[in-house]
């Protein structure tokens, strides 16, 4: 359920492969990698984690994505309303999927 | 904190809230269940139903894995600790949960060695640590947590670890959702789906709910621009008329979820005919038991558990405040009987449950006030 | 303003590490037992330190004890939390310590060299907080029976002109300020108990709070209408027994409140709120509100006060609760700890 938190990889351990040193704000702790792919990690990576395994790896690419996608939210709607208002109709503009 | 703060932005919260309301429609009430417990306490943290519209209810689902848990089954859990050279370990979460002679934590003032972990690698350090001990780790969760019980399990084996037992009372999240839907007073429109469990199990576990009930699920992340940002993708499917499964939690949750977790539960744990789960009665299908591969890590193997039902008071309508169908203020023992200190009922007894979520962070608040501290647009 | 607060018994069969943890437990066992048992028909609320007049000298009185464990972490250790503590709680309650007395009870077996540390940085931590310590006693018990050593302090101490603290005087409009930064001693001893695995540079923010204190008394004294220094159940249990006391609301803005990554980071990984956190080195003031920002810029000109911040202020409703707000809007009701703060999982 619950609580997970974003955690970097600040320390792999070649003999060791599912163990690895993540950091949250300068709060380190070793976490098992075990349920991610082997070898799928490296340091400065980005992963989830819940008692104390990881559980994702998080995508940075999909993360600021969805930030730009709020940020332009009413961004559209205000676009359309500036066009209407000089009479073009609604069906000539296309919307992005 | 990064993939943290950002979620909390005021701006980018603004923008979300304010698309709600251009997309609610005035003439309608939206009734939204959060399965998760973890959405339950987030919703509340944060504030976020002062930031809805008044016609967007939030109803809390059954996703609290402690709350579910029946009396019986604490009990159970500590009569083993009971035995002689046994160390209980458990989450936090469960320490103050009450059998029927007392909480862990009151077990642990009697003189029971009984330890908070926060991993279940921590307990089989305590037993590697302790070879004249047996340690029992009291699993709970739903698949969010088996699968680090699971790996932990084979890692016992492997090591060859004797001393070390699980008392597992994982459970399904599936099963919990189809019980709400099929409850005839139900009125939920959609789903707030569990983004924590959804990384192990992926989103398609979720398409019945849309394809076969019709209603809209959105896998949600849990800081409040993901919360929003799913109500928003809720109302625009309602809006179309539509019903799909969709992963608001993208950066997290992969669509087909995490097969190495999966494989781990696969290998250790099996489906129980049936579990019971507080508030909701017999649900089949809806629990895992470990595998007799593992049965020597087996705590209810290794040891005999009394397997005692304790049902709770009548007058406790938990089920009916889980199914969405009563709030926590209705049921006529919130606030009096049953409080988060003295737990009656499930829903009381973990702070994620709706009723302890209710009571902590709410149930003070007038009315007046919230007009007083205005609402961000 | 104070409610006439409902009668509470104390119905627990057994005392638990919850009743120590200075949230509701605690004060159900303060209120319910110790109370109507000691401190007679006294409808008082029940403060850090006792204000006594005896024969028209007017002095302050207050006892602590220190049971923490391990006995040294980044910071400090159990003496210095000890004289720390007894300052603080005078400094507080509005009086200027003059002497501690103190006791020791101390485990068979525990190695001289340890207490020898002890009792030095116990010294030190005197001389740096301006008290004297004036007395004491020593116990020891069997091995297994103190966790190495127990230290409990008297400290008596002159009122601090032109001070009137009570909850009585708080009125609806008065601002809450915060010394500085809070969390850090309670996540401190977190981690440096090893039981959890982390690791983090924190210290403890063990100090003695008196010069801010005096600063602030010199600067706004009659606008102050309490303080309390935040110790076991954190910030939110302190400002729950204000509001609960004064019967009336105490309104934060979260954001503003200080805390830092390192114990932001902890507690988001265990799933605690820094606001139940013990602290042995911050104080929290109420004040009338015309002279906050004259408060403010006191504390922040005094050594140790640069962190000091405006947090929240008094309403009516809703009455004897803490609500929080946060920087876009939510709310929610800050209540005082349970018991322990215990990490969790979901």
């Amino acid at each position: 359920m619950c609580l997970a938190i974003p955690a970097k990889i600040v320390e792999l351990f070649p003999d060791e492969t599912s163990r690895a040193l993540v950091e949250v704000v300068g709060v380190r702790r070793h976490i098992d990698t075990g349920l991610l792919e082997e070898n799928s990690l490296n340091t400065g990576d980005w992963v989830l984690i819940h008692v104390g395994f990881a559980m994702s790896k998080i995508s940075e690419d999909d993360a600021l994505d969805q930030i730009r996608m709020l940020t332009m939210l009413g961004e559209h709607e205000a676009a359309v309303q500036e066009v209407t208002g000089y009479g073009l109709s609604e069906a000539g503009i296309s919307s992005d999927p | 904190m990064k993939f943290v703060d950002e979620f909390r932005e005021p701006a980018v919260i603004s923008k979300a809230t304010a698309e709600i309301r251009r997309l609610a429609d005035p003439g309608r009430t939206y009734r939204f269940m959060e399965v998760c417990g973890g959405h339950t306490h987030a919703i509340y943290r944060f504030g976020l139903k002062d930031l809805l519209p008044a016609n967007i209810d939030l109803v809390h689902g059954p996703g609290c894995p402690v709350c579910v848990l029946p009396m019986g089954r604490i009990d159970d859990g500590l009569s083993i600790a009971k035995n002689a050279d046994v160390i209980f370990t458990a989450f936090g979460d469960m320490m103050r949960v009450p059998g029927r002679n007392g909480s862990p934590l009151e077990h642990k003032a009697r003189g029971m060695d009984v330890r908070i972990v926060y991993s279940p690698s921590d307990a089989l350090k305590i037993a590697r640590n302790n070879p004249a001990k047996h340690v029992v780790f009291f699993a709970i969760g739903f698949e969010t947590t088996a699968p680090s019980t699971a790996l932990t399990l084979m890692r016992a084996k492997a090591e060859g670890l004797r001393n070390f037992s699980v008392f597992c009372n994982h459970v399904t999240i599936i099963p919990a959702i189809r019980a709400i839907l099929d409850s005839p007073d139900m009125r939920i429109d959609a789903f707030i789906g569990p983004g924590h469990v959804s990384t192990v199990i992926g989103c398609r576990p979720y398409e019945w709910i849309a394809r076969n009930e019709g209603k809209p699920i959105v896998v949600s992340g849990f800081e409040p621009v993901d919360v929003l940002q799913s109500i928003v993708m809720l109302l625009e499917q309602l809006k179309a008329k539509e019903a799909k499964v969709e992963n608001q939690y993208k950066r997290v949750v992969p669509w087909e979820g995490n097969r190495a977790a999966l494989k781990a539960m696969a290998e250790v744990f099996e489906l129980r005919a049936y579990f019971e789960w507080r508030g909701m009665g017999f649900i089949s299908q809806s629990a895992l038991r470990i595998r007799d591969s593992y049965a020597e890590w087996d705590s209810e193997r290794r040891f005999q558990v009394p397997g005692v039902r304790v049902t709770d008071p009548k007058a406790a309508q938990c089920g009916e405040v889980l199914k969405g169908v009563l709030k926590p203020v209705q049921c006529k023992l919130f606030g009096k009987e049953c409080t988060p200190e003295r737990p009656v009922g499930a829903l009381m007894v973990s702070s994620e449950g709706s009723c302890a979520a209710y009571y902590n962070y709410e149930h003070r608040k007038r009315e007046a006030f919230t007009k007083e501290v205005g609402v961000a647009v | 303003m104070s409610a006439v607060l409902p009668k509470i018994r104390f119905r627990d069969l057994q005392i638990e590490m919850a009743h120590g943890a200075g949230g509701k437990a605690s004060r159900r066992l303060i209120e319910g037992l110790f109370a109507p048992l000691l401190f007679g028909s006294s409808t008082a609320p029940l403060g850090d330190a006792a204000h006594l007049n005896i024969n028209g000298t007017r002095i302050a009185i207050t006892t602590d004890s220190f049971v923490v464990k391990p006995l040294t972490f980044p910071g400090g250790s159990i003496g210095e939390l000890a004289v720390n503590g007894t300052v603080n709680d005078l400094a507080v309650s509005g009086a200027r310590a003059e002497a501690l007395v103190v006791t020791y009870v101390l485990e068979e077996g525990l190695p001289t060299e340890i207490l020898e540390a002890e009792v030095r940085a116990m010294g030190n931590a005197a001389t740096r907080a301006g008290v004297a310590i004036s007395g004491g006693d020593t116990k020891v018990v069997e091995h297994g029976k103190a966790d190495r050593m127990y230290i409990t302090t008297a400290g008596i101490g002159r009122l601090i002109p032109g001070l009137t603290i009570s909850p009585e005087s708080v009125r609806p409009g008065d601002k809450v300020l915060l010394s500085g930064p809070i969390g850090d001693h309670g996540i401190t001893i977190l981690l440096a108990r090893g039981e959890l695995d982390l690791e983090g540079e924190i210290c403890s923010d063990t100090r003695s709070v008196l010069p801010l204190v005096e600063a602030l008394s010199r600067a706004v004294g009659p606008a102050i209408r309490w303080m309390r220094d935040p110790t076991r159940g954190g910030v939110a249990t302190s400002l729950n027994e204000l509001a609960r006391d004064a019967n009336l609301s105490v309104f934060l803005w979260e954001d503003r409140i200080p805390v830092r990554d390192t114990v932001r980071g902890a507690c988001e990984l265990l799933g605690l709120d820094p606001l139940h956190i013990a602290n042995e080195g911050q104080f929290l003031v109420v004040l009338a509100p015309e002279y906050a920002d004259a408060a403010l810029e006191t504390l922040r000109n005094t050594p140790g006060g640069h962190e000091a911040v405006l947090i929240g202020e008094i309403r009516e409703q809703p009455a004897a609760a803490v609500l929080g707000a946060n920087s876009y809007g939510g709310t929610r009701v800050i209540d005082m700890l349970v018991g322990d703060p215990l990490p969790r999982i979901c």
